[in-house]
């Protein structure tokens, strides 16, 4: 995907420069976004390195962990049928802190980690599990608490405020997140009330047949039994 | 509202920052050497975008070079200007969900040629700051554990990327306004 959206840029650009009759400045251009992308990265530094440092200390001192015992009630709510004092759950708890102080690196594998057990749960290792979707849903619109890069890149570029981002940044990421999970919910119930999954829950075994038998239903829910009964 | 609203952007990071080391402190861990040794991964990380950068930044760089971007967003151009809203900013939003050096470099290019303090350039940072690589977490995440059927995880990720795009829109407009 991210090589066709590359290649895409780069040779629309070559067509539409030779259409405008911009070819020099097509030349001069890709000069100067290679300067820029080395001087955005070198700007990186100073923030990334800083945020890290105190990011160890909040870790050392126990900060992320105290954190994940707060997020426990939410996690515990969002994860229903996760069993209680499942290794999955602290798993998924240092994910979220880890997000929520913007630390990408610590996040993923603790996201990781959450998933192998969320997948040890899995009776179809090749489809996804609802918790699994509800994990990655809270990851793609991650809450950010700072958003340390934003704030690097606009003082790079002289900003009079660089963290006046801060408060609209983390506005929007709440209600993107609000707005995965209420979809992931609704997704959810949906593909419980949908027949063949709910059944198959328990009955997996005598209800192959019954599965089958419903191709009319959502061919989301209904590709959870078809893939179980193969593997 | 709003005065809280700049009031908490310019409060949060001060009092984080100052929070972690005090507390560290009465746990009795060794602040300075702890913030130097955890500060070395900082400039890795930051090191190791580069090649990504680069190679994003030159093909948007070229992009708008050409003509094409221009020639692109013409085509939007009523649409966005009869809400009010930069017509520069939808390129952001679509590749937001697909790519995150490119978003990022896209963002960057927009700070360069708006300004970090323009409509565009508040809306842009919020827009990278707000959310995650749908496609990267989805691949990273379920490609670790094998699984291949990912079900709705995608539309529940790109519905969310869209509402925080709107929405981020929607709370520049009216803060920065």
């Amino acid at each position: 995907m991210v090589n066709w959206i590359w290649l895409f840029f780069i040779v629309v650009s070559v067509i539409a420069a030779a259409a405008n009759g911009q070819i020099d400045a097509v030349t001069q251009a890709a000069f100067d976004g290679a300067k820029s992308g080395v001087t955005v990265s070198f700007g990186l530094i100073s923030i990334m390195v800083f945020w890290l440092g105190m990011m160890r200390i909040a870790d050392d001192a126990g900060l992320l962990k105290k954190l994940a015992r707060l997020l426990s009630p939410v996690v515990r709510l969002l994860f229903p049928d996760v069993p209680k004092n499942h290794p999955a759950l602290g798993y998924i708890m240092s994910n979220l802190s880890a997000n929520l102080f913007g630390l990408g690196n610590a996040a993923t594998p603790m996201g990781i980690k959450a998933m192998q057990e969320l997948q040890k749960l899995n009776p179809d290792p090749q489809t996804a599990t609802p918790a699994m979707c509800t994990l990655l849903a809270l990851n793609t619109s991650s809450i950010t608490l700072i958003p340390t890069t934003l704030i690097a890149i606009r003082m790079n570029y002289g900003s009079a405020n660089p963290t006046e981002i801060v408060g609209t940044t983390l506005a929007a990421t709440i209600i993107a997140t609000g707005a995965a999970i209420a979809a992931d919910r609704w997704y959810r119930r949906r593909s419980k009330s949908a027949p063949p999954p709910s059944i198959n829950k328990r009955k997996r075994k005598i209800d192959k047949t019954h599965a089958v038998q419903h191709p009319a239903a959502d061919s989301l829910s209904a590709a959870s039994p078809g893939g179980g009964t193969i593997a | 509202m709003l005065e809280l609203f700049t009031r908490a952007s310019s409060w949060l990071i001060p009092a984080i920052i100052v929070f972690i080391p005090l507390y560290a402190a009465f746990r009795k861990v060794p602040v300075y050497e702890t913030f130097v040794e955890g500060a070395k991964d900082g400039f890795g990380t930051a090191i190791n975008i580069i090649p990504h950068l680069v190679g994003m930044m030159v093909a948007i760089s070229m992009f708008r070079a050409s003509g094409a971007m221009d020639m692109m967003l013409g085509a939007v151009q009523p649409l966005f200007d009869w809400l009010h809203v930069p017509s520069e900013i939808l390129p952001l939003g679509i590749l937001r969900p697909l790519t995150g050096a490119g978003s990022l470099a896209f963002t960057a290019d927009l700070i360069q040629t708006h300004g970090p303090d323009s409509m565009i350039g508040r809306i842009a940072s919020t827009i990278q700051g707000s959310t995650d690589t749908t496609l990267y977490v989805l691949t990273v995440y379920f490609g670790a554990i094998g699984i291949r059927k990912s079900r709705y995880a995608l539309k529940v990720g790109l519905f969310s990327d869209l509402v925080g795009f709107i929405a981020a829109i929607m709370i520049c407009l009216y803060i920065f306004g």
